[in-house]
């Protein structure tokens, strides 16, 4: 009988994970960043804020491979400890919007009703604002800084999540393995908590990580802007606006935090798309 | 493979469920009333402790929705549900739980029907933890047992449901709902999704329990023979209504609702020689949003005449005794009874 056999073969494909190459390189970039993140002393070579007249507006070299600013702070250092805040960034930019927008949208996909029609109309008016410029006025209300940046953005961002859990949930709920927990007789809780969300939850675990970038993105925008991290912190927007006035004689200070922030956006699609692989149920 | 006894275990009379349709919005600027679908139009019927009745009809006839009905997974929108005497519209919370425990449903859909992140073992624990039906330690050898009753290997608890082949699964669906060790079953389609040859073993597997355990069935299905072949008594619905309630022998022996007789002509038959050249019914099932006046079968009909398209034939005996019919040609008090030998080949 071949039926034991092809039943072995798909257990042991089970057991062992294979992972896509994508995903091997956004784990690795990813995990480099939190390493630079953890720990920016040790990877660092030089402090990220001690000026050296010495040393200014160098270009690359071997002693300093991203050259140095107009304070001779080297560029590599900043990058380095930039990735702890905009790891930070990424991750308190998203982290409440995943959780409080997961939350809402299991709720009012599951109970539908009037707490859809609020969550319907709130949606309606965040909407009709474009994301950056209500995120850059909250921002304004509650003064520059990396704290109500967060604020502004977890106020906005969880609307998303939100949405895509919502309609996840609309669906599922319908399929039958929902309708029998119900007349199985088990508690909406359960039937949402331990049924529908693991199988509604992928898509905004993938829009998590790609937000993560989105989140750098914005927070170096801010900073840029000056309404984010305030400077002498090593942030990549930070250090992209500290270059701006040198981008003809000294392209390597703003070249360097954007490649990073680049990268950075890279790392986390991979993650995002490799994960929607991994997380995809069989069959 | 009869009934223990007659008394009924739970009494449906006037079931109504209409779903509302959303309405487009320039119908609203034309002020047009809003649209609903009339899924069940007062069904009523007894099933009897013990037996099996099969509900047949088209898709579309609302079959299903009675079935969701009775689960309480579709609130009806007015009539009586009774289980064992008690009145089970009413109930809510913990009252509903343990009526869902006694009567459970066996869904149609092999693939959606389980939660494809839970291995078996996982699916048939929740349900014994959460009816605390076995202490946690009696649990595993519940498992074992509920899949040995459903003719499951034994490690099939350790795996995922895409590992299983469609009847495997429905055999998943059925020990989920023995799991609580229900007295009445209701198997939505249980085997339509299946390949006939698995439809058989499913089929099988489903009488034996039901002798083994003395379940009450409700076998809801659009396949006649299959119907034929497991049911004490047959109701055969139309766009919402029964319109024909009898034993099994008596409905496939002598039809007597128009439209029951069209189904059976239309049921093909295993000997080629015998070519099926009759039109079984002529035209669409009519859209339940706009049901036709009257007997709703009427314009399909080959027998109507004007009663049937202003009035609704009620179903009640007309002939044989538990032989019940929703059918203007016959009348319910008089003796003398059409005898229109519809399967005659012309």
């Amino acid at each position: 009988m071949a039926a034991p056999s092809l039943v072995a073969a798909q257990t042991s494909s089970r057991t062992r994970v294979r992972l896509k190459p994508s995903l091997i390189a956004g784990i690795v970039i990813i995990g480099s960043l939190v390493i630079m993140a953890l720990v920016p002393n040790l990877v660092a070579p030089y402090s990220p804020t001690n000026f050296d007249y010495q040393a200014v507006l160098q270009a690359p070299s071997i002693k300093h491979p991203f050259g140095t600013d107009n304070f001779g702070r080297d560029v590599l250092s900043r990058v380095i400890w930039g990735a702890q805040v905009d790891m930070q960034i990424a991750l308190f930019t998203t982290l409440f919007p995943f959780v409080f927008g997961t939350l809402v949208g299991a709720m009012t996909g599951y109970y539908g009703r009037w707490l859809d029609a609020i969550f319907g109309r709130i949606v309606d008016i965040v909407v009709t604002f474009p994301f950056l410029v209500l995120v850059i006025a909250i921002v304004a209300l509650l003064g520059p800084g990396l704290n109500n940046m967060f604020i502004a953005v977890s106020a906005v961002g969880w609307i998303t999540y939100g949405r895509l859990v919502r309609g996840e949930i609309l669906t599922q709920k319908k399929a039958e393995y929902a309708l029998a927990g119900r007349v199985m007789g088990y508690t909406a809780s359960r039937i949402i908590f331990r049924h529908l969300l693991p199988n509604a939850i992928t898509p905004a675990v993938v829009y998590w990580m790609t937000d993560m970038a989105l989140g750098i993105l914005l927070g170096s925008s801010l900073g840029y802007l000056g309404l984010g991290a305030q400077p002498p912190t090593a942030e990549w927007g930070v250090i992209i606006a500290d270059g701006k006035n040198f981008m003809t004689t000294a392209w390597w200070i703003s070249t360097f935090p954007g490649l990073a922030i680049t990268v950075a956006g890279i790392g986390f699609s991979l993650l995002g798309d490799g994960l929607a692989d991994l997380l995809r149920p069989k069959g | 493979m009869k009934p223990s006894d007659h008394t009924p275990i739970m009494r449906v009379r006037d079931l109504t469920k209409t779903f509302p349709v959303a309405s487009s919005g320039l119908d609203r600027v034309r002020g047009l009333p809003a649209k609903s679908v009339k899924a069940l139009t007062g069904v009523s019927l007894d099933l009897l402790r013990g037996e099996t009745l099969g509900i047949v009809g088209e898709s579309g006839c609302g079959k299903s929705t009675l079935a969701r009905c009775l689960v309480r997974l579709y609130d009806a929108d007015s009539g009586t549900l009774e289980y064992d005497g008690t009145n089970v519209l009413g109930l809510r919370g913990k009252n509903l739980r343990s009526y869902n425990r006694r009567v459970q449903m066996v869904f149609q859909d092999p693939f959606s029907s389980l939660n494809p992140r839970m291995t078996v073992g996982q699916v048939l624990n929740e349900a014994l933890a959460v009816h605390r039906l076995r202490s946690s330690r009696e649990i595993p050898g519940r498992i074992q047992e509920l899949l040995e009753l459903v003719g499951l290997p034994k490690d099939a608890s350790e795996r995922l449901p895409h590992e299983f082949s469609g009847g495997q699964r429905q055999r998943i669906g059925i020990a989920r709902a023995l799991s609580v060790e229900p007295e009445t079953l209701i198997a939505d389609e249980l085997v339509s999704a299946l390949d006939v040859s698995v439809q058989a073993q499913v089929v099988n597997l489903l009488l034996e329990l039901q002798e083994r355990l003395h379940l009450t069935v409700m076998f809801v299905a659009h396949d006649l023979r299959l119907v034929r072949h497991i049911s004490h008594r047959v109701a055969v619905m139309y766009l919402g209504r029964i319109v024909e309630l009898s034993s099994t022998e008596k409905l496939f022996s002598s039809p007597e609702h128009p439209y029951t007789q069209a189904l059976l002509r239309a049921a093909p038959d295993l000997d080629p020689s015998r070519k099926n050249t009759l039109e079984a019914v002529h035209g669409e099932l009519p859209s339940p949003l706009n049901p036709p006046s009257g007997c709703a079968f009427h314009p399909r009909c080959p027998k109507a005449f004007e009663r049937c398209t202003l009035e609704v034939p009620k179903l009640e005996a007309r002939g044989l005794e538990g032989h019940e019919s929703a059918c203007f040609l016959y009348e319910p008090s008089s003796k003398f009874k059409l005898n229109l030998n519809l399967l005659e080949k012309p």
